[in-house]
C-alpha cells in the first residue's frame, strides 16, 4: 500500500490518501494523482511531491443489466472482479489486458488494449459514460455530455482529474473455455506472417518470443491464437479441470534480482523447447489464456529492489518487419534478454480517445532488470529506431521518453493539455514536458 | 429465504462479508449512520444478487433506540445478525477529555451489549426457536491493553467478555441462539487508512472468508488471520514488570 509502480520505484515525497467514498471530496493537497492498482511499470501511476489518491475503497458494483451488458461500478473495482461476476451470466469482458490485476480507472486512464485489438479496439471504445472527479467539481462524461472531457480522459493517463464510477458495454461470450493453439515459428518473418494470417479467422492473437535466439532465428517464437467457444459447446460445470487458481505470492521484493541475463537465457530457451510439436490445439479456461503472468502473485518483487524497465513500442504496419528485426538485434547486441517478449497486431483505431497509444501495426514489450545507464543507453538506441519508423512508446510502461520523443510520438498532446485538470499532475507528465 | 442483518454495514469489513453472502441471493437489513453510503452499499449487494436490500439509518450509540431497531429488524426470523460497527477514536484526545473516552467505551461496548440484550430478550419473548447465529467482530486489541490505544482496548476487552459471559448463558437458556467472537488482527479499512501498513496487515476480504467459515462452522471465537491467536499468545504471556515498558 506504499502506491508504489509495477517496477518497484517509489518516489520520494510521495503522500498517499485513499478516497474512502465515491461521495467524498478531493484532499485540499497538491497535485493530486489517482492510483488504482499500480500496475503500470513506469511513472504514469506516481505523483512525486504529490498526493496519490488510493481508489481500492472503490469497489461496488452500481448497476448490470444482464439483457445488454450494461455493468456500472466503481473505478477502484478490479477486471478480475468483474470478470468473476460476469462470466457466469455469459458475458465478458469486450478487451482486457495481459493481467486481471488491474481497476477499471487505470484501464481507462490508459485506454488499455488486448490480444484482439485488430477486432475490438482498445478499451475506451466501449466506456459508455463515467463520473469525473474534478477540483471544481463532479460531472459525468459520455459521448453526448461533456464530450471533450469524456475523450481527453480516455487515455488521459489520470490528468484530467478522478474517475469515481464508469459504465461499460461487455460483449456475449456463453463459454468460460477458449478452443486455443499454439504454434512455433522460426524466424521473425514466420511469426509476422502467421500472426497476419491468423487475423481474419480469430479473435485474439499474440506471439511470445524467444528472446535469447540470435541470428537468422532471431524473432523466433510461439503463435497463440483463439477464440471463445460457442455456446452449444459451453461446459461451465468442468471449469475446475481446466483451472485451477494459482496460489503462489512472492512475499516481499527480494534485495537481489533472481532474473539476470544468465537465468533469463535459460528461462527463455525452455519456455521454446517446452513445446516440443510444431502446433499444439487444445481447450482452455479463459485465466491462463489471458494472464498466463497472474499465476505468480506479485512476480514483479523477483526483479529485487532495483526493480526493471518494460520497453513497449508500437511500430506502423509497413516498415514493421525491418523496424521489429532491428530493435531485436540491438537488444541482443548490448547484451540483453527479456524473459517475456510479446508481439502482438494493432488495428485501426476506434477509441473516442484523444491521446491513446494503439495505432495500426504491431506492438513489441520486453521487460528487463533495472541495470542502470547500460539499459538506458540501450533505450536510447531503441527509441531512434522507433521514432524513425514513426512508431511511439506505450506511457503505460514508460519511465524513459524524452520530452521530444513525447512531443513528436503524441502531438495530440498539445490539444490534450487545455483538458487537464490544473489541480492534478504525475511524475510521467511532469518528466515528458520538461523545459516546454 | 434467509435474513442476514448487518449493525455498521458500511464497515469494509462488514462489506466483504456481506458481499460473499450475496451470492446465496439472501434478504439484507443493513444499519449504518449514513444514508449515502448504506445506500451506496444496498446497491452493490443488491448487484452482486441479494434478494432484497433495506437499509435503515441510526447512530447506533444512542442506547435510547435500540428497541425500535429492534422491532423493525424483527418482522421475519433472522439466520445471522453480524454486530461490525466501531470507532478506533483518538486514543491522546480520549486522555485529556473523558467525554471522548466515554463516548469511545459506548459506541465500542456499552452500545452493543444494549443492542445484544435488545435482541435475545425479544426472541426470548417472541419464543423464537429457528436457529440464529450473532457475530460480534471484536478486536486482539481487547487481549491486552496498551499505551496506544487501551480506550478502544478497554471497550473490546469489555465486549470479549460480555460474549463469552453470554455465550455460556445461552448455552442452556437458549440453545438456538449462538455466538461467535470474532478477534481481527490489523485490516485495511478506512478505520486504519492513516497507518502504515506492513506484512501483517489483511485485506478486509481475508477477515470477511474467516467471518463467514466461522459462522458456518459455529466456531466460540475466532482470530483473524489465524496468526494473531499466537502473537497474541505470546504478548498476553509477557510479564507486566516488562510489558509496561514497552511501546506498542
Ligand atoms: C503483467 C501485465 C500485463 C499487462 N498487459 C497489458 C496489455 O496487454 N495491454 C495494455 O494496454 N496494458 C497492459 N498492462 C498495463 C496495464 O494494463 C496498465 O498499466 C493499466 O492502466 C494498469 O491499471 P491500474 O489499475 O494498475 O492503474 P495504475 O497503474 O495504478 O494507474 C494507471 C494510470 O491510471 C490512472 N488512474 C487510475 N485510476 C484512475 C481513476 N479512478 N481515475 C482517473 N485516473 C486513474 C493513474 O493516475 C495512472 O495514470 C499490463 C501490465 C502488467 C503488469
Ligand atoms: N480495521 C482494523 O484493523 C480492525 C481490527 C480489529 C477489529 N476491528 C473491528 O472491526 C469492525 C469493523 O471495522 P472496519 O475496520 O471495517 O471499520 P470501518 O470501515 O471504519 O467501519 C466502521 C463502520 O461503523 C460505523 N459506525 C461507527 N460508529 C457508529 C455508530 N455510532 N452508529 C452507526 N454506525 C457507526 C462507521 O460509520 P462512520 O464511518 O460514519 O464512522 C463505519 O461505517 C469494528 O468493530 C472494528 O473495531 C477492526
Amino acid at each position: 500500500m506504499s502506491n508504489s509502480s509495477w517496477g518497484n520505484y517509489l518516489p520520494p515525497n510521495q503522500s498517499v490518501h485513499p478516497l474512502l467514498w465515491r461521495t467524498d471530496d478531493l484532499p485540499t493537497s497538491r497535485p493530486l494523482l489517482a492510483f488504482g492498482m499500480g500496475r503500470s511499470y513506469g511513472d504514469v501511476a506516481l505523483n512525486e511531491d504529490g498526493t496519490s489518491i488510493s481508489t481500492r475503497f472503490l469497489n461496488h458494483f452500481i448497476s448490470f443489466n444482464p439483457e445488454t451488458g450494461l455493468l456500472r461500478c466503481e473505478a477502484g473495482v478490479s477486471l478480475g472482479e468483474i470478470l468473476k461476476f460476469i462470466t457466469p451470466k455469459g458475458w465478458f469482458l469486450p478487451v482486457t489486458p495481459g493481467t486481471k490485476f488491474v481497476s477499471l480507472g487505470g484501464a481507462i486512464a490508459n485506454d488499455v488494449h488486448g490480444k484482439n485489438h485488430h477486432r475490438a479496439g482498445s478499451f475506451g471504445a466501449y466506456v459508455t459514460q463515467f463520473e469525473l472527479l474534478r477540483s471544481n467539481g463532479r460531472i459525468t462524461c459520455s459521448s453526448q455530455q461533456n464530450t471533450e472531457l469524456f475523450k481527453a480522459t480516455i487515455g488521459g493517463l489520470g490528468l484530467t482529474g478522478l474517475i469515481t464510477w464508469a459504465e461499460i458495454q461487455l460483449k456475449k461470450a456463453p463459454s468460460r473455455l477458449l478452443a486455443a493453439e499454439a504454434t512455433k515459428t522460426e524466424d521473425l518473418t514466420q511469426t509476422i506472417e502467421l500472426l497476419t494470417a491468423s487475423l481474419p479467422a480469430f479473435e485474439y492473437v499474440i506471439a511470445s518470443l524467444d528472446s535469447s535466439a540470435r541470428g537468422r532465428k532471431t524473432g523466433r517464437g510461439i503463435v497463440l491464437r483463439g477464440n471463445h467457444l460457442p455456446e452449444e459447446e459451453r461446459d461451465n460445470s468442468q471449469e475446475k479441470k481446466y483451472y485451477r487458481p494459482p496460489k503462489f505470492t512472492v512475499p516481499i521484493t527480494l534485495p537481489v534480482s533472481l532474473l539476470n541475463s544468465f537465468t533469463i537465457k535459460i528461462f527463455n530457451t525452455l519456455y521454446f523447447y517446452r513445446q516440443i510439436v510444431t502446433k499444439k490445439k487444445y481447450v482452455t479456461h479463459y485465466e491462463p489464456f489471458f494472464y498466463p503472468q497472474d499465476a505468480i502473485g506479485y512476480w514483479n518483487r523477483l526483479y529485487g529492489r532495483n526493480g526493471f524497465l518494460q520497453y513497449q513500442c508500437q511500430v506502423t504496419t509497413e516498415k514493421s518487419g525491418e523496424t521489429l528485426h532491428t530493435i531485436l538485434q540491438e537488444v541482443a547486441a548490448a547484451g540483453f534478454a527479456s524473459p517475456i517478449t510479446t508481439l502482438k497486431p494493432l488495428g485501426k483505431k476506434n477509441t473516442p480517445a484523444l491521446l491513446s497509444f494503439p495505432r495500426p501495426g504491431f506492438t513489441l514489450a520486453m521487460d528487463f532488470p533495472h541495470a542502470g545507464e547500460k539499459l538506458l543507453n540501450l533505450f536510447q538506441k531503441l527509441d531512434d529506431v522507433v521514432l524513425k519508423a514513426g512508431g511511439s512508446l506505450y506511457p503505460a510502461k514508460d519511465a524513459h521518453m524524452s520530452p521530444a520523443m513525447f512531443r513528436h510520438s503524441y502531438p495530440e498532446a498539445a490539444e490534450f493539455k487545455k483538458y487537464i485538470d490544473p489541480a492534478f499532475s504525475s511524475s510521467f507528465w511532469k518528466r515528458v514536458t520538461k523545459n516546454t | 429465504m434467509k435474513t442476514i442483518v448487518v449493525f455498521g454495514a458500511a464497515s469494509a469489513i462488514a462489506q466483504a462479508s456481506a458481499r460473499l453472502w450475496a451470492e446465496e441471493k439472501p434478504r439484507f437489513v443493513l444499519i449504518d449512520r449514513s444514508v449515502d453510503r448504506l445506500k451506496i452499499v444496498a446497491e452493490d449487494l443488491r448487484t452482486r444478487g441479494a434478494t432484497d436490500v433495506k437499509t435503515i439509518t441510526t447512530d447506533l450509540s444512542l442506547l435510547e433506540k435500540h428497541e425500535d431497531i429492534v422491532q423493525q429488524i424483527h418482522t421475519t426470523p433472522v439466520a445471522i445478525y453480524l454486530v461490525a460497527y466501531g470507532t478506533l477514536g483518538n486514543q491522546k484526545a480520549g486522555e485529556k477529555d473523558f467525554a471522548v473516552a466515554r463516548q469511545e467505551l459506548t459506541t465500542n461496548f456499552i452500545s452493543v451489549a444494549s443492542l445484544l440484550t435488545e435482541i435475545i430478550n425479544d426472541l426470548s419473548i417472541k419464543k423464537a426457536t429457528s436457529p440464529t447465529t450473532i457475530a460480534v467482530i471484536s478486536s486482539v486489541a481487547g487481549d491486552r491493553g496498551r499505551q496506544s490505544n487501551y480506550i478502544y482496548g478497554t471497550a473490546k476487552a469489555a465486549l470479549t467478555s460480555w460474549l463469552s459471559g453470554l455465550r455460556n448463558r445461552l448455552v442452556k437458556e437458549h440453545p438456538h441462539i449462538h455466538i461467535v467472537t470474532i478477534k481481527p488482527g490489523q485490516v485495511d479499512t478506512p478505520m486504519t487508512a492513516d497507518f502504515k501498513k506492513g506484512l501483517l496487515w489483511a485485506k478486509p476480504e481475508d477477515v470477511a472468508r474467516d467471518i463467514v467459515h466461522a459462522i458456518h462452522k459455529k466456531r466460540d471465537v475466532t482470530y483473524t488471520p489465524w496468526f494473531w491467536r499466537y502473537i497474541m499468545l505470546i504478548i498476553k504471556l509477557i510479564p507486566e514488570r516488562i510489558f509496561k515498558r514497552l511501546t506498542l
